[in-house]
């Protein structure tokens, strides 16, 4: 394996070296399919298609399907030319079957190493000393987005804590709002993600990281995560009918008409409230923790793109190039703003940045604020099986607290 | 001299023996060749995918075939021990009881409206059956439109002025089940009653005159004397009901995604989730369990032949 992997980058060095250059059609395939999304993906495609290269778009709606497409075709041997994960364990697979692209001499070139911060970005792509793939954004998604006319309907403030909120929910219902906006769809990742940043909220980060890297069993099956797990149970209830199986953008235009009051997402549902022309503080309120008055962590994801082996001198050295326009400043800059996400280097203007991004810029500042992703410690087999405890919890009158806290117990023990 | 006559003899004889064996083969070859991509695919599909299925289901295996190691049973117990497991199993029992018994019921009662001789009788039967023309997944998608309370029937009663009226089976867990046995019963009791209708009219005239004037009433005739007759075509509605349960999967995806929560789960879904989640061997075991059911009825059949055959040998 190490020789063939050596031999491939000693292949992927003379290729670089190489003169004669053709203009090559690069395959992406991502899950960027909103409007927001949308506006931020052909910021890579327009810069790509620039370059002389060619960018084939290849969107496909929901990372769980798109996911599994890029996997299927992986395995059938006819593997898209670029395709993209959230940093973790999703593409463990790929890097041990010897499928990607070994990116470690451009790597080097561009000083991937010093450019590229915080350090958490760096480690789901360089493992073992080689890069394999490209980070892109750190989407923060410790969120919460409220309707400020919403909060008004119902004659309440924005609230900042989650017990004031939770003492909001009948009074919202009340005047006909939505109290509580989620969606369900793709096996309720969605409801996945609240509760993940619900338990960061109440439980603080060094909790967080104690359930879901160190599957500790005890502390999952206490009484604080109960609390949480309880919690959840009463968001359900407040969720609306249309709820089940419906995208994360359909519910976050949901708050954004001032329907629905409130929504736990990461900060790629700015994108939405940018699109559709709102401002923070007017229209519509950023509540990082999510909603904790004094919120000390952000909850770092993002996205990365893998580059698959073709065996196509033209086409590697376009791959090779689009890696290394994804993280040039400007492009960066651009991305990320329409992205509505953090650029993963600091050398970036941001003064486009608004104001709920500089408050995430601020707390990510604090040394160890930064809490990853359950991806980063957990695989997609573990992120099915949680989304399925979590939302049969939310959707299931029957589920107690109690039961699907136990699930969760057996799931954790059984975690890989 | 006479002992090698005889061997030459026997010699030859061997010869039109061998020589009639190859001119029998011959005249079977082309149907040899023309069964051979079947078998090729029975055997590929069928054998070796079963036998691949059953042994992964031991393992480990996440995607690719790499790094595999045998686990015993541990994909089963992790099996056992999910909820949405558990769930799905008892979902398809209750989403296949409910499923066979409306479209049995529903299509014996478009049988017998149809046989009562009623004008426009093709346009009716293509009414019918038409809904079978679409395939599961645009039954699905209507249906799921006109339960969606926003867009379906609940907002159009609402826009009528009646602004309480709640209709959301798809919304409620507890329902969810029941709006997705409706409309795979809509897409699936024209062809039962097609069935039926044919099972019908093969009941002899000579009968119903005879019911007739000993003065049994109609239903009683229907359900007595009409039905039991006709049980080769309910046979053949009731497997093919059957086959359409077992692979339930299209109308879950595009109805509900198996929401809300789990409550419209079903094995198959489990499958292909695990599958695309990269846990092939959770995936495999589930599979294997799915695979029983229908092991066990094949087994069943085989029983019922060797008894008849038994049976054959003594008589």
């Amino acid at each position: 394996m190490k020789s063939f992997v050596s031999v491939v980058a000693v292949a992927a060095a003379a290729l670089l070296a190489s003169t004669s250059v053709h203009a090559a059609d690069v395959e992406v395939v991502h899950w960027w399919t909103s409007g927001g999304e949308q506006a931020a993906v052909s910021v890579f495609a327009q810069e790509f298609d620039a370059t002389g290269d060619h960018w084939v778009d290849g969107a496909i709606a929901l990372g769980e399907t798109a996911r599994a497409t890029i996997m299927q075709r992986a395995l059938g041997g006819d593997p898209p030319d670029a395709a993209q994960f959230n940093p973790g364990r999703q593409y463990e697979e790929l890097i041990a079957a010897g499928l990607l692209l070994d990116l470690t001499p451009l790597a080097e070139k561009e000083g991937w190493d010093k450019i590229i911060r915080p350090d958490s970005l760096k480690a789901p792509c360089q493992i073992d000393g080689k890069w394999w793939c490209v980070p892109v954004n750190l989407h923060l998604q410790n969120w919460a987005w409220a309707s400020i006319p919403a909060f008004t309907k119902a004659g309440l403030e924005v609230p900042t804590d989650w017990d004031t909120y939770l003492a909001d929910l009948p009074k919202l219902k009340e005047a006909g709002v939505i109290p509580f906006a989620v969606g369900g769809d793709g096996g309720g990742w969605q409801i996945s993600l609240l509760a993940n940043q619900l338990i960061l909220s109440q439980l603080g980060a060094a909790s967080v990281e104690k359930i879901w890297k160190d599957k500790d069993l005890d502390l999952a099956g206490g009484p604080e995560v109960l609390k949480a797990f309880t919690t959840l149970k009463t968001l359900g209830e407040y969720a609306d009918d249309g709820s089940p199986n419906r995208s994360w953008a359909d519910t976050a235009s949901l708050v954004i008409k001032g329907d629905a009051a409130l929504q736990v997402m990461g900060d790629w549902a700015q994108g939405e409230f940018q699109v559709a022309g709102q401002k923070p503080g007017v229209d519509y309120a950023c509540l990082l923790g999510p909603l904790s008055p004094d919120p000390q962590n952000v909850r770092g994801g993002g996205d990365i793109f893998v580059f698959f082996k073709q065996g196509d001198p033209d086409v590697e050295r376009a791959q090779l190039s689009l890696a290394s326009l994804m993280l040039s400043p400007a492009v960066q800059a651009k991305f990320n703003t329409a992205k509505g996400s953090a650029p993963v280097r600091d050398d970036v203007d941001m003064s486009l940045a608004n104001d709920c991004m500089k408050k995430a810029l601020t707390v990510l500042a604090k040394p160890g604020a930064l809490v990853p992703d359950q991806n980063i410690w957990r695989n997609e087999a573990f992120a099915t099986a949680q989304n399925a405890i979590f939302s049969d919890l939310i959707y299931n009158k029957a589920t107690t607290p109690e039961s699907a806290q136990a699930q969760f117990v057996e799931l954790l023990k059984n975690a890989e | 001299m006479t002992t090698i006559t005889a061997s030459e003899r026997a010699l030859s004889e061997g010869q039109l023996k061998s020589r009639a064996n190859r001119r029998r083969l011959l005249s079977k070859l082309p149907a040899i060749i023309g069964t051979i991509p079947m078998m090729i695919v029975a055997i590929g599909v069928f054998v070796i995918g079963i036998g691949f299925t059953i042994v992964l289901s031991f393992t480990n295996v996440k995607f690719f075939l790499i790094n595999i190691d045998f686990v015993g049973l541990k994909q089963y117990d992790i099996l056992w021990s999910t909820a949405r497991w558990v769930e799905s199993v008892k979902h398809i029992w209750f989403y296949g009881f409910g499923h066979i018994a409306l479209c049995l019921v529903g299509g014996f009662l478009l049988a017998v409206f149809m046989d009562q001789r009623i004008k426009a009788e093709d346009a009716f039967r293509t009414i019918f059956l038409y809904p079978f023309a679409l395939s599961a997944v645009i039954t699905g998608l209507v249906w799921q439109l006109m339960l969606d309370p926003i867009w379906g029937l609940q907002a159009y009663v609402r826009s009528l002025g009646f602004s309480d009226f709640t209709f959301a089976p798809l919304a409620d867990g507890n329902t969810a089940l029941l709006g997705m046995i409706v409309a795979s019963s809509w897409n699936g009791v024209g062809v039962t009653m097609a069935i039926l209708l044919a099972g019908l009219r093969g009941v002899d005239e000579e009968i119903w005159k005879a019911a007739r004037i000993d003065g049994i009433p109609t239903w009683r005739t229907y359900i007595s004397i009409v039905i039991p007759m006709m049980r080769g075509a309910v046979a053949t509605a009731l497997v093919l009901l059957v086959v359409n349960v077992v692979r339930t999967f299209d109308i879950v995806i595009a109805m509900t995604g198996g929401g809300p929560g789990i409550s419209t789960q079903m094995p198959a879904t489990y499958v292909i989730d695990s599958i695309n989640s990269r846990n092939v061997g959770q995936g495999m075991a589930a599979a294997t369990i799915m695979l029983l059911p229908i092991a066990m009825l094949i087994l069943i059949q085989f029983f019922f032949r060797w008894r008849a055959s038994l049976k054959g040998r003594t008589t």
